[in-house]
């Protein structure tokens, strides 16, 4: 293998490419070319640097650990010049997080809180290795668990380590992985399915994203793991049609795969055989509930199924079928490489191990974040997100996206984690945090979210497919000063009714944010209807709906 | 058998290589004729998912998210802007064909947002310059 002096880390994340980081790859790769240096110096293209909230490309410098950002492809001949030839570091040019020497070593101290509350288990590899490239996964130990669980744990054993290790599903639900497995196992092939649910869909969450864009092969590492543990012999991924760059590297990593022998027949040479590939959805929200996900592979309208049966006794074409979340499958390899207690060890109680957050909203930094459980919001927001933006007050926080919870600033101080959660009727969900400032209008927020429940319900039964769209109509008469006092009570029974009465989770939790906000902010509900006043002036108030 | 599994990825392809991206009622009725099934189920499936359309489109499609970040970011009047650049509404079609502007949900780039995608390339942190800078650069024939 070649020997580098230099490597030149450029974030190639959705985001960065935008921003123009393949430009500045190509424009990097052709300097150093013209500098005689492309012996010496290798440019490297990876996930998320992390600055993933400005249109700036950034790219980080081993083994001198700089990173600079925003690199133009105006300024590439500068750094090629200054730094690669002369060794001279640009200051100016460096990260302004501190405008000094950046080395990696010094914001480490200087966000000491910052990066002490983070822990990178699910993330470690993003932003350091080519996602492209399966060797840069191996090397950084990629495929040890797989290799350790073909030659050196049955099934069983693999199942019992994720029971071990208390695993909760990181769709939303929480259900116990290992008991999931358990389940799935015993049922009779010969064929049977193991399924990622890659649909990532609710509002203001990107985590998953961050996994398939700058480490593919972990998560699918963990599928493989989790097909050799239940038996399956066939699996999916199943994303969502405007992923385009994930879909576009999962597809390198499963080739790769394949040409080392990691998916296909016998793998590394074993009786064990897995076949995987890409589906992608075509915009549709509700495919990210398990059962409408798997009518969509199958070619139907994705329509949720009645349960039982569930999927792991008749999923896909009516085959044991085992589904997870990308997030739950990339925590696996960890899992098995380093056993199930060392995994119980981190998070508390009832909640172990990391979990991956996407920040955002009237924040000072956005982007995705991995946190242990029993990090508190108030922590989060002011440790890793640097404090409400513009020094303005906080109003409240949206977690676990459109369909999760609304927290008030008194509620801050409550852990993230699903014990805790529940005790305020929160939980982690999607993993998503929308923070609010106090120029928001709670009105205009839940119309928002109604607006798009109305439109993503499915339509298959009555609650959710009426429910959402009174909901919407009711709010947006209160959002326009046209509101009557009874419309409290009757967004209220709406919202009791779907809870109880829709077929699938898309009803039971579409109105729960709408239902928090009339308890904690009811007076703002009142001001609308009672005096036609949208007290942080968003709603325009003289606005008639024409009929 | 495994090729009459994935309806999905067929109207994909079929709608992809379609001039016009959409999918006519004479493709539709070849597709279900090929594979058995009746030409009601196929038109269920297309009209369910966002992302087919049965009338015929531009040349590029912009889809603008408007959920919650988005919406927190504006998102409104980023929309309202595109439909006065590009002289039509949501659902609309310019006169010289090039762009179909659809809404979307969101398109998981919250954190540049307001976002939209143009085909398959993403754009965040929108203004309107940027947008005007966006659009005529796809008019120049980029």
């Amino acid at each position: 293998m070649k020997f580098y002096r230099m490597h030149v880390l450029v974030a190639e994340d959705t985001r960065s490419i935008m921003a123009g980081a393949k430009r500045v790859e190509e424009a990097l790769v052709e300097e150093i070319r013209l500098a005689g240096l492309e012996d010496e110096i290798r440019v490297v293209p990876t996930g998320s640097l992390g600055f993933s909230d400005k249109d700036q490309v950034a790219i980080a410098i081993y083994p001198d650990n700089i990173i600079y950002c925003p690199v133009l492809v105006s300024t590439v001949p500068e750094i090629v010049e200054e730094h690669f030839l002369k060794g001279r570091i640009i200051k100016a040019l460096a990260h302004p997080m501190e405008q000094k020497e950046v080395t990696m070593e010094e914001r480490t101290s200087e966000n000491q809180m910052n990066l002490d509350i983070q822990k990178r288990i699910l993330l470690e590899n993003v932003g350091k290795i080519d996602p492209e490239n399966i060797q840069e996964y191996i090397a950084a130990d990629g495929y040890v668990a797989l290799e350790k669980a073909l030659f050196s744990l049955t099934p069983e054993k693999v199942i019992d380590e994720v029971k071990k290790s208390e695993l909760r599903g990181r769709g939303g639900a929480g259900f116990p992985t290992g008991l999931k497995w358990q389940f799935t196992r015993p049922n009779p092939g010969p064929v049977k399915y193991v399924i990622c649910n890659a649909d990532e869909g609710e509002p203001g969450t990107f985590k998953d994203r961050e996994i398939m864009e700058g480490d593919p092969h972990k998560m699918i590492e963990g599928m493989i793991l989790a097909a050799y543990a239940v038996g399956g012999t066939h699996g999916y991924i199943y994303i969502r049609g405007e992923y385009a760059l994930s879909i576009q590297r999962l597809q390198k990593a499963i080739d790769a795969c394949y040409e080392y022998g990691l998916l296909g027949k016998n793998i590394l040479g074993t009786d064990f055989s897995f076949e995987l590939c890409i589906h992608s959805g075509a915009g549709a929200y509700i495919c990210g509930e398990e059962t409408a996900l798997i009518n969509s592979i199958e070619g139907k309208r994705g329509e949720p199924r009645k349960k039982p049966p569930y999927p792991p006794s008749q999923g896909l074409w009516q085959k044991p079928t085992l589904v997870n979340n990308v997030e739950t499958f990339a925590n696996i390899p960890a899992i098995i490489s380093n056993g199930g207690e060392w995994y119980q060890s981190i998070g508390v109680e009832g909640s172990r191990g990391t979990k991956l957050f996407s920040l955002m909203g009237d924040i000072n930094w956005k982007g995705t974040i991995e946190i242990p459980f029993g990090t508190s919001v108030g922590d989060i927001i002011d440790n890793i997100g640097h404090g409400v933006r513009y020094d303005r007050k906080l109003k409240g926080v949206i977690l676990g996206g459109s369909s999760g919870s609304l927290l008030v600033p008194e509620e801050l101080n409550t852990p993230v984690d699903f014990h805790s959660l529940a005790h305020i009727e929160a939980g982690p969900g999607s993993g998503s945090i929308v923070v609010m400032d106090e120029t928001r209008c709670i009105v205009d927020i839940c119309l928002n979210i109604a607006e798009f429940f109305r439109h993503e319900s499915c339509g298959k039964c009555t609650p959710c497919r009426e429910g959402t769209a009174q909901i919407c109509h009711l709010l947006e008469m209160i959002a326009s000063g046209n509101g009557l006092p009874e419309d409290i009570d009757h967004l209220e029974k709406i919202s009791q009714t779907m809870m109880d009465a829709s077929f699938c989770p898309l009803g039971q939790t579409a109105p729960s944010v709408l239902r928090q906000a009339l308890k904690k902010y009811r007076q703002e509900f009142l001001d609308h209807i009672h005096n036609s006043n949208c007290p942080a002036g968003v709603c325009n108030m003289n606005f008639t709906e024409e009929v | 058998m495994e090729e009459k599994k994935h309806l999905l990825e067929q109207l994909h392809d079929i709608q992809d290589a379609d001039k016009e991206h959409h999918l006519s009622p004479k493709k539709v009725v070849e597709l279900s004729e090929k594979h058995g099934y009746s030409p009601a189920k196929v038109y269920g499936v297309e009209t369910f998912y966002t992302m087919y359309s049965t009338e015929p489109r531009g040349k590029h499609i912009i889809r603008i998210c408007e959920n919650q970040s988005c919406h927190m970011a504006n998102a409104k009047n980023i929309i309202q802007h595109l439909e006065k650049k590009l002289e039509t509404s949501v659902g609309g079609t310019t006169k010289d064909g090039l762009f179909t502007l659809e809404l979307s949900s969101c398109l998981g780039m919250c954190s540049v947002s307001p976002a939209m995608m143009i085909d398959d390339v993403p754009y965040g942190n929108l203004t309107e310059d940027r947008i005007n800078e966006i659009i005529d650069s796809y008019k120049e024939g980029k």
